[in-house]
């Protein structure tokens, strides 16, 4: 038997992406698509952060430029944005990074399901939510894929793959040709709670937090010990910051929920940054101050 | 053909200013004290998500834009080569306007 893998010839179709979602990741998703000449329609429920999505794109794709992060020679694909998700009709993959919330993302999902064309891969972007939680809710279990890009998805080159137990093998090869396109380097794991990274990852974070609440050391001094002696690239409270500590709370509460792991309680140190409003790098402060 | 006596025209900067200029901005961003000729990254330790601070600032303060080519960190390494990149590009400008 043969199996034919979508876009796997000499000639693939031109990838045309919907992201769903304006926020820290639908950004950095879509600079990192239109820096590798891909088109794409970012949606969002808010007008005003589509705006702003626009100003915080076009500052991306220079920063991704001056870092060497985007291919040489090619030109920015066309970036359209709008509230409805009716133009993901047209998209040969449709990404979702709205926020880290099970039912919305679910509901999110189901809308824009009925609207693809059979054979166009969802791919729901995730840290931590497990994708057969979400896999029901579409109308083809099948094409839902998980993803799990880094911040900022133009600068790390790897990406965690995750294959929920009812996605389909043409699903994960157009995921593959797609990262391939973005020149990201797929890692594909299996469905769970935070997966790999956020499995090991944020429990961490949370313990490098509690040390600072603890009154054990400063956030300075615990990551500069973690970049120092372990070869961590900026330290685990830096980490948080680029993450956003509203979204690793939500994330070490998915975990905290699905696994039963005290480990994964958001630490009180943590809960009151968010509280306060400090959120990390986007809000100017959190661990570290960025103003 | 737009005259050099636009009032847009903007006087090139001396690189010895330029290079000032950007050591006490540096100095105020940082907190510390640098060299013209330190590689602000590699041995000053500085994030390279700095540079883009870098790169508006020159913007700004230069009346430049900073593009293409000339979008690259390697340009933005120490104090000396982004007094010349605001030279170059200054430059650029003004034989631009002569036409």
């Amino acid at each position: 038997m043969t199996t034919v893998l979508p876009y796997a010839t000499a000639n693939p179709p031109t990838h045309t992406l919907a992201v769903l979602g304006a926020g820290v990741m639908g950004v950095g998703i879509t600079t990192l698509a239109l820096g590798h000449g891909l088109p794409v329609h970012l949606v969002d429920v808010d007008q005003e952060r589509l705006a702003r999505a626009r100003e915080r794109i076009a500052e991306e794709l220079r920063l991704a430029q001056l870092l060497g992060a985007l291919p040489p020679d090619t030109e920015p694909g066309e970036l359209s944005t709008g509230t409805s998700t009716a133009p993901a009709a047209r998209a040969t993959a449709v990404i979702e990074a709205i926020t880290e919330n099970a039912e919305l993302k679910a509901k999110v999902l189901a809308e824009v399901s009925a609207l693809v064309r059979p054979g166009t891969p969802l791919i729901t972007n995730t840290s931590s939510i497990p994708v057969d939680e979400l896999a029901g809710a579409v109308e083809r279990p099948a094409e839902l894929v998980g993803t799990h890009f880094m911040n900022p998805p133009y600068l790390i080159r790897t990406a965690e793959v995750i294959r929920g137990p009812r996605t389909g093998d043409p699903a994960m090869a157009a995921v593959a040709a797609l990262l391939a396109a973005l020149r990201r380097e797929a890692v594909v794991v299996r469905d769970a709670p935070g997966f790999v990274t956020s499995r090991i990852l944020h429990p961490m974070i949370n313990d490098a937090a509690r040390v600072v609440e603890q009154g054990t050391a400063t956030a300075e001094a615990v990551d500069a010990l973690l970049q120092g002696c372990l070869g961590h690239p900026t330290g685990p409270l830096r980490t948080a910051d680029l993450i956003g500590l509203d979204n690793l709370v939500d994330s070490l509460w998915v975990l905290h929920e699905r696994t039963g792991d005290e480990g994964c309680r958001p630490c009180e140190l943590l809960l009151s940054l968010v509280r306060e409003g400090r959120l990390g790098r986007k809000s100017g402060s959190g661990f570290h101050d960025y103003r | 053909m737009t005259s050099q006596n636009s009032p847009l025209t903007r006087p090139l900067a001396d690189p010895e200013a330029v290079v000032a200029e950007l050591l006490t901005f540096l100095e105020e961003q940082t907190r510390s004290l640098w060299e013209p000729e330190t590689d602000l990254y590699r041995d000053g330790g500085l994030s390279s998500l700095f540079a883009m601070q870098l790169v508006v600032h020159l913007e700004k303060s230069y009346g430049i834009a900073i593009r293409g080519a000339d979008l690259r960190l390697d340009n933005f390494r120490t104090v000396r080569l982004m007094s010349a990149l605001v030279g170059r590009l200054q430059q650029a400008q003004a034989d631009g306007r002569d036409g």
